[in-house]
């Protein structure tokens, strides 16, 4: 399904370089093995749970490689690592969130364009149309990209965010990640209506179906959804196919709702593999690249790991500080009592 | 009514700034000066702009600030709400609108999970100056979910803050104050008041200049303090009249911020009178009464002469319009929990 009409402006259109497709590459191997080393953290200790998106480097990578973060901002859920990656957040800081840190990460949204992560699933959707309609009020031309996924498309919040940001014309990118799974219901027992993108015609808001594994198609998918929206058509819709390969969470047990053959033939080819078949294919990259990327990432991981084992806990004043910007009595006088009583422990 | 309330009246001078005016109009002033002191200022919500609210609290404010600011919504709470995160986050100050009190339900995960959360989720980086209006409390024979009173739901999450008024005055500074905090205020209007006349200082919300935080002595006693919020205050003080005629002198304590509840203020009355009746419309069981019959215990526990009282609406859903003068604290009620706290007998 593509009911978004050609961008003729033209901006960022076009096939990807050579460099772009190295790049989104390396950026897919990076996160790959974060997230598969965080499976390992979890198991070693070192992180008490983790959401992996074994499965969604091209769609997370591939989304986030078309934000601007001069002028857009992100509305993740918890299971956007890979997008964090891309737009260059704070890994350790993003990460502190399953140390069990901070909910929200320790990363500063406001400079990273992330907003913090949070777990009701599109509960963030309507804020993205919040801040997209604050676009058009300043006379801006930044574009709000929301992450929701299959489950989550089923919350009434994804309705009322449609149809506020059709009438409103907001510039709000949709982006579904339909990675057939939310936890244990597969997707046929979720969306009704063929697809998460058909529903968008109801609100007359363009969808892109696309297949969520083709980095190049993910990109070119969102580049051409935040010209349309840029250019003050409104929103978009992209619905990505994608699979979750792995458990919904590290506390999960993939095995008591689906055999390893339908986890086999629902995942397809890897993403990852499919992007190196192409490299090699095109004449882009060769063995010595795909080397030196995987060197590159194992670096990157052992210093995140590093800089994550070094999180100690935050001071237990925060809890109290960070309340309100105009704190109260009754928890002046709680954080007194707690000092108080924590200090003869 | 008593001759000494009529005297003191008369011998109080009106300052030339006074106006008299309803709280609608006083409500609608102080959007009107908001709007037009801070630029990031927004009203919406369903019916704001054209048609200025349901009860025309942003009457002509569409007019006069332009589209941009004064908008209507589609008809969704949760989306209204929402909404209000992302353009806090955008820098704007939201003062949306949720039509009536039942239908806050409907965005009670954004308001609870998102609103209420951000400044904390965010470590501070995002705060949430969003002023939430909501027409609250029964009292004009609404249909259902148009006459309830969810105070106490509100003051229970940690990052919300919660006020009432309880005449045009304290309507008209208490809601430019609330829109001019760095976080979440929801502002309950007492909507069985909104008609209601009464002089507003324009210039000044009090004598001595201070901001409108804390509770407020609306009429001073001796015996027993009476302790409301919203449309029960003028209650409580019809109540104080006539008590006054046998004799008793009450105090009456407008609690007006019902979190953070302003519990010196609390202490000070009570400890001065000994005795405390709290009075609300909303249900006994784990309403705000007990929250201020908690503090009074705590700061007057060995000088009370009877325990607090509370005179509130049942553990029912607010009933319809016949039933509601039963349902909600009637001038009766409250004199048979004023008996009970001075009849009482220890052991």
């Amino acid at each position: 399904m593509d009911t978004l009409l050609p961008v003729a402006s033209g901006a960022h259109a076009g096939a990807l370089t050579a460099d772009e497709l190295r790049e989104l590459y390396s950026l897919m191997v990076a996160v790959r093995h974060l997230d598969t080393s965080a499976i390992a953290w979890q198991r070693q200790g070192i992180i008490p749970g983790y959401a992996p998106e074994l499965g969604q480097e091209a769609a997370q990578v591939g989304s986030g490689y078309a934000v601007d973060t001069t002028r857009d901002f992100v509305f993740p859920t918890y299971r956007e690592m890979g997008v964090a990656r891309t737009m260059g957040v704070d890994m350790v800081a993003y990460m502190s969130t399953h140390k069990a840190t901070w909910h929200g990460g320790l990363y500063n949204p406001v400079e990273s364009r992330l907003a913090p992560i949070q777990a009701v699933v599109a509960g963030s959707v309507l804020h993205a149309v919040g801040w997209a309609h604050g676009q058009t009020l300043d006379g801006k031309d930044g574009v709000a990209l929301t992450y929701f996924g299959d489950g989550a498309s089923s919350q009434g919040d994804v309705h009322e965010a449609m149809n506020f940001a059709a009438v409103m014309k907001a510039p709000v990118v949709f982006f579904i990640q339909n990675n057939g799974w939310a936890i244990s219901v597969p997707t046929e027992h979720q969306v009704a209506g063929g697809s998460v993108a058909a529903r968008a015609a109801g609100y007359g808001i363009p969808a892109l179906h696309i297949d969520g594994d083709d980095v190049a198609a993910v990109v070119e998918a969102t580049r051409r959804a935040f010209a349309h929206a840029r250019a003050g058509n409104g929103p978009v819709v992209i619905e990505a196919m994608t699979y979750r390969r792995g458990p919904h969470s590290t506390s999960d047990d993939p095995g008591r709702y689906r055999s390893l053959d339908e986890e086999r033939d629902g995942a397809g080819i890897d993403p990852l593999e499919r992007l190196r078949q192409r490299l090699l294919a095109d004449g882009i990259a060769d063995e010595a690249f795909f080397a030196e990327a995987l060197a590159a990432a194992k670096a990157e991981e052992e210093q995140i790991r590093t800089g994550v084992q070094a999180l100690g806990s935050r001071p237990g004043t925060e809890m109290f500080d960070l309340v309100f910007q105009e704190t109260t009595p009754a928890l002046q006088a709680q954080a007194a009592s707690w000092r108080e009583e924590s200090e003869h422990v | 009514m008593s001759n000494s309330m009529l005297e003191s009246e008369a011998v109080v001078e009106s300052p030339a700034s006074a106006t008299v005016m309803s709280m609608q109009q006083a409500l609608n002033r102080a959007l009107d000066e908001v709007l037009a002191d801070n630029p990031r200022t927004l009203i919406f919500g369903e019916d704001c702009g054209r048609l200025g609210g349901v009860f025309r609290i942003t009457d002509g404010l569409q007019a006069k600030h332009g589209p941009q600011r004064v908008f209507d919504t589609p008809l969704a709470e949760s989306g209204i709400l929402g909404m209000s995160v992302g353009l806090a986050m955008a820098g704007f100050h939201p003062i949306p609108e949720v039509q009536f009190d039942g239908f806050a339900y409907p965005a009670i995960n954004q308001i609870v999970c998102q609103i209420a959360r951000m400044n904390y989720r965010s470590r501070g980086t995002m705060p949430m100056p969003i002023t939430l209006r909501v027409p609250s409390f029964g009292g004009i024979r609404a249909p259902e979910h148009h006459g309830e009173s969810l105070e106490a739901l509100f003051a229970h999450v940690p990052g919300l803050k919660v006020v009432s008024p309880s005449n045009p005055h304290e309507a008209y500074h208490l809601l430019k104050y609330a829109a001019t905090r760095p976080d979440p205020v929801i502002f309950m209007e007492p909507k069985s008041r909104y008609w209601q006349k009464g002089e507003v200082d324009l210039a000044r919300h009090d004598a001595a200049g201070v901001s409108p935080t804390g509770a407020k002595v609306m009429r001073e006693g001796r015996h027993l303090t009476l302790v409301a919020w919203g449309a029960m205050v003028a209650r409580c003080l019809q109540v104080a009249e006539l008590a006054a005629e046998d004799g008793i002198d009450i105090e009456v304590l407008d609690l007006r911020w019902l979190k953070p509840i302003d519990a010196e203020a609390l202490a000070a009355s009570v400890r001065k009178t000994r005795r405390a009746v709290v009075v609300h419309e909303a249900p006994l069981t784990s309403g705000l009464g007990a929250e201020v019959a908690q503090l009074i215990t705590q700061s007057c526990f060995g000088t009370l002469k009877a325990p607090v009282e509370r005179v509130t609406g049942f553990d029912v859903p607010h009933p319809s319009g016949d039933l509601e003068d039963e349902y909600i604290p009637n001038i009766d009620r409250i004199l048979f929990g004023i008996q009970r706290v001075l009849e009482y007998k220890r052991g």
